[in-house]
């Protein structure tokens, strides 16, 4: 099964939606629910990163019965450092961004401790693309 | 504890899943950081927040939180409201700050996660 949502940078009353649509049909699934868990608090951070810092992106999930993968790819400023980037802590963040409870630098390593697979990829001044893969059949990263 | 002692506790009001109030929360987290929030693994788990927009109610959603705090007379918009009402939660409102609301639950039985 192949979805794909669009992502308006700047949108915070609509950022999270493409993560409840995956979450309701991961359950619907009977996935269990700690997998569930990692799957959509490696989305949900995606997808505000995109909301925070990009103009806009696409969300591409594809689901068989072992795997999701999760692409998200966004037309924004990009990483110049993806490294630093990584670090707890470190954000680009705007106050408005930081007002809505976000911007602290934890959401790429929260991606990274809760996939199997997580793999950035940038382009300053063009945007930022991450693959996020999850193992639908183990409950611990 | 159940939700309609969290409300009695702290002279909360039950502003959205009035239906709820007979729900049993054991661990509560207290934070702004939605972040945080995420990094937690719990259930039954009671969120006491000062931040009160519709991110506060997705962040709930996708860390499996059923009830949320909302401390210093936070306003719950409708669209927190509706959102929350879909989703099946209750959120309360108190007066309180967030230091004193947590610290009046713990005393009261409130267990915290770590």
């Amino acid at each position: 099964m192949s979805f794909e949502y669009r992502v308006t940078g700047g949108d915070f009353t609509h950022a999270g939606y493409a993560s409840s649509q995956v979450k309701k049909m991961l359950k619907q699934l009977g996935v269990e629910s700690t997998v569930i868990k990692r799957v959509v608090v490696c989305l949900y951070e995606a997808e505000v990163n995109i909301v925070a810092h990009a103009w806009d992106g696409i969300i591409n999930v594809d689901l068989d019965t072992d795997t999701i993968v999760m692409k998200l790819t966004d037309n924004g400023p990009g990483i110049a450092d993806i490294e630093q980037a990584m670090q707890k802590g470190f954000s680009t963040a705007s106050p408005e961004v930081r007002e809505m409870g976000f911007g602290a630098g934890m959401g790429l390593p929260n991606i990274s401790a809760n996939a199997d697979i997580f793999v950035i990829s940038s382009e300053p001044g063009v945007g930022t693309t991450l693959e996020i893969t999850i193992n639908l059949n183990s409950a611990a990263v | 504890m159940k939700i309609e002692e969290i409300c009695s506790v702290l002279n909360g009001e039950l502003v959205c899943g009035s239906d709820k109030s007979q729900r049993d929360v054991t661990h509560a987290f207290a934070s702004d950081l939605m972040s945080d929030v995420l990094t937690v693994n719990c259930s039954n788990l009671l969120l006491i927040t000062g931040l009160a927009n519709l991110q506060t109610i997705r962040t709930a959603e996708m860390s499996d939180i059923d009830c949320i705090l909302f401390v210093r007379n936070k306003s719950v918009t409708p669209e927190m409201k509706k959102l929350a009402e879909e989703l099946g939660m209750a959120l309360i409102t108190c007066p309180s700050t967030m230091f004193r609301a947590s610290g009046e639950l713990y005393r009261a039985g409130m267990k915290p996660l770590f």
